[in-house]
């Protein structure tokens, strides 16, 4: 009878190992499809004569790029533009989640306002923007707003700061740490520090469009928090702001995280619009990288791994803020 | 990271269905019969050609609705000469960097885009394509505004340019700054639209193209006299009709129906005389060039799977490459760019058509 008791059950009856065996199966099933379908890829192209190569990506580039955070000249391989695009990429997506966020957020409080006015600016922002395409209000803020500017003697001017024509320049430290600000030298604008007009128009135009977007999905968290809430809050004798720190927000982020991941996401894969108005981003370079070589599945494989490993990047960031907020059972 | 553990099986799910897809377009275009294209063509009875559209001169959607220019001549002449028909061309406009991939993937089956013929263009192992004789020989040019002072390549380092990405003179730009040692920024553009709007806005303080295009754009800018191109020429640019390397027979189809523009002018037969020519080889047996030429005997048309007489339908719809020329871009329009290297062989100019024979 013991005997019989301690007999493990036959191995297609074991609740542990034949779900791995299943999954196993079918995981090399799929593997085998891809390997088949890749191999008969790599015998067409290779039959094509434009089999997979990389070695182009040491070559040197022989084209320059307008504006780059990595110093970059035309003798250095493609692999260094392709990085300095990347990174112009990642200048502009930064700058503008922050910004976004900012503005996102302002803009969501804001159509919570007690002021009519404030309410009404909030809602018709929101509608009026994020209605008109991106690739449209980028081209607005590049040449209608950024190019408009006047050039020169005549560009505006404020103590340490200069929007031209040319771009933004700022007062800032120059080598050997002496702090300057902008001059004009032969009617050209030079600075310690210089946004471009392109980026500058890209920048807005990413900001603008996500924010409007941002704005609702911060008014949809603070509009699911019940009003009870505020009331039993209130009824606890804390103060609006002590409220809305200790009570409504902590309850708000809870909605309000996994949209924003959405729209950050968004904002990466919509910065590749820069070539619209001009910016050099990783898009731009690869563009131009693709028509020197000729190499256009190679240049779309980097595209395709370098935005999906930002927005990755960017899901597994809010992945973990989405944890931090979440109602903790105990 | 749980979070990956999920996405992983939806990935490969996707990546699998791209590499089906991509495989199933790569199944339906590789074997087969010898001309699949031109049965294609016929089938559909229109010839699919991609253009730049908003060239005045070379090709222009103009207000009423109708494209013309040399490159949409081009089209014309292919589209009489294979189908009898200049007006069965259904035009893409398109720009400068989705043009390699339109023609690869068989959305168009002439690319007649004032595109430069280049090695890597052309070499099996970069884009693959097979280019037809140039019909524009052109060169790089700079276009400043008259007032800026600048009267060279040199007077621009340090100054913004403006370029269109994705063609040779982003490239030749590249080059030739190199050789001046003289730094310089490079603002890249899609489109034409964009690269020509941004310079006349005063971006850049120099726009770069085609000397051809340049003039060409210029006389739809509000004041075309304000603007003058520096004499400096930086490159060759052979402007070329192009077809992929995919189907040999229609590419020496689309190749002849242009030479026999070329031929036609050699040997003086013109819109207005080609009946009459047709006429005088029909009724005269000795006239034994004429008479193959315009395919009253021998089986040209059939050997490159052609009407036998493709060269008459061609020149009767638009003429021969004289005509074509001085109509679009020559002393008949408004660009009156002077023919140069474009005269014939004979005149010491490059256009040359081999013999037909």
């Amino acid at each position: 009878m013991a005997g019989r008791l301690s007999a493990s059950p036959p191995w297609w009856q074991n609740r542990r190992l034949v779900p791995w065996l299943v999954q196993g199966a079918v995981g090399l099933g799929i593997l085998v499809v891809i390997a088949f379908l890749l191999g008969n890829l790599v015998r067409n192209l290779s039959a094509a004569g434009l089999l997979l190569s990389w070695r182009w990506l040491g070559q040197p580039a022989s084209f320059d790029i307008a504006e780059s955070l990595l110093p970059f000249n035309a003798s250095e391989p493609y692999w260094r533009g392709l990085l300095a695009g990347l990174v112009n990429t990642l200048r502009v997506v930064g700058l503008g989640l922050i910004g976004a966020t900012l503005l996102g957020t302002l803009v969501g409080s804001a159509s919570f306002s007690s002021n009519g006015l404030v309410k009404r600016l909030a809602r018709i922002y929101v509608e009026v923007i994020r209605n008109i395409p991106l690739l449209l209000q980028l081209v607005f803020w590049y040449f209608v707003v950024f190019l408009a500017l006047p050039n020169g003697e005549a560009a505006i001017q404020l103590p340490g700061i200069v929007l031209s024509k040319s771009g933004l320049f700022l007062a800032g430290f120059e080598a050997g740490f002496h702090w300057s600000g902008p001059s004009l030298v032969d009617g050209v604008w030079q600075g310690p520090l210089r946004f471009t007009p392109e980026f500058g128009a890209l920048l807005t135009g990413l900001v603008v469009y996500t924010g409007a977007f941002i704005a609702e999905v911060v008014r949809g968290g603070i509009a699911a928090v019940p009003k009870g809430q505020w009331e039993a809050a209130t009824s606890l004798g804390l103060g609006p702001l002590l409220s809305l720190r200790r009570i409504i927000i902590p309850q708000a982020l809870r909605v309000i995280v996994p949209g924003l991941n959405t729209q950050y996401i968004s904002l990466a894969k919509n910065s590749s619009l820069a070539v619209a108005c001009g910016y050099s981003d990783l898009y731009s370079v690869a563009e131009t990288s693709l028509n020197q070589t000729g190499r256009a599945i190679e240049v779309i494989v980097i595209l395709l791994a370098a935005y999906l490993a930002i927005d990755l990047a960017i899901s597994l960031v809010m992945n973990g803020l989405n944890r931090l907020v979440q109602i903790k059972e105990r | 990271m749980p979070f990956l553990r999920k996405l992983l099986p939806k990935l490969s799910l996707a990546s699998t269905l791209g590499l089906a897809l991509l495989l199933a377009s790569c199944a339906s275009e590789s074997g087969g019969l010898q001309s699949q294209k031109i049965d294609l063509i016929k089938g559909r009875g229109k010839l699919i050609c991609g253009v730049e559209g908003k060239l005045p001169g070379f090709s222009f959607l103009g207000s009423d609705g109708a494209y013309s220019g040399l490159d949409v001549d081009i089209c014309k002449a292919v589209a009489a000469s294979l189908l009898g028909d200049p007006s069965k061309v259904e035009y893409r406009d398109l720009n400068s960097s989705e043009r390699f991939a339109a023609l690869a993937s068989g959305e168009v089956d002439l690319l007649s885009r004032n595109t430069t013929e280049t090695l890597t263009r052309d070499a099996a192992g970069g884009n693959g394509l097979s280019f037809a004789p140039t019909t524009f020989y052109d060169g790089q040019g700079v276009m400043v505004g008259a007032g800026s002072g600048v009267k060279s390549l040199k007077d621009l380092a340090g100054k913004p340019i403006c370029v269109e990405s994705g063609t040779t003179t982003e490239l030749n730009l590249a080059d030739r700054m190199r050789e001046l040692k003289a730094p310089y920024t490079p603002l890249k553009f899609q489109t034409g639209d964009q690269t020509y709007a941004a310079y006349l806005q005063g971006r850049c303080l120099a726009v770069t193209s085609d000397r051809s295009q340049l003039a060409a754009k210029r006389t739809n800018f509000p004041d075309p006299a304000a603007h003058l191109l520096l004499g400096e020429v930086l490159s060759k640019e052979p402007l070329t009709p192009a077809t992929t390397n995919a189907d040999p027979v229609w590419s020496d189809a689309v190749r002849w129906s242009v030479y026999a523009l070329m031929q036609a002018e050699e040997l003086g037969i013109t819109k207005a005389n080609v009946a009459a020519k047709l006429a005088l080889a029909k009724a005269n047996p000795n006239q034994a060039d004429l008479r193959r030429f315009l395919g009253v005997e021998g089986d040209f048309g059939k050997t490159l799977g052609l009407p036998a007489d493709f060269v008459v339908k061609e020149i009767a719809a638009v003429g021969n490459y004289g005509e074509i020329f001085d109509r679009n871009v020559g002393p008949g329009s408004k660009l009156k760019l002077d023919r140069g290297l474009n005269r014939q062989w004979s005149q010491g100019g490059l256009i040359y058509s081999p013999p037909f024979r």
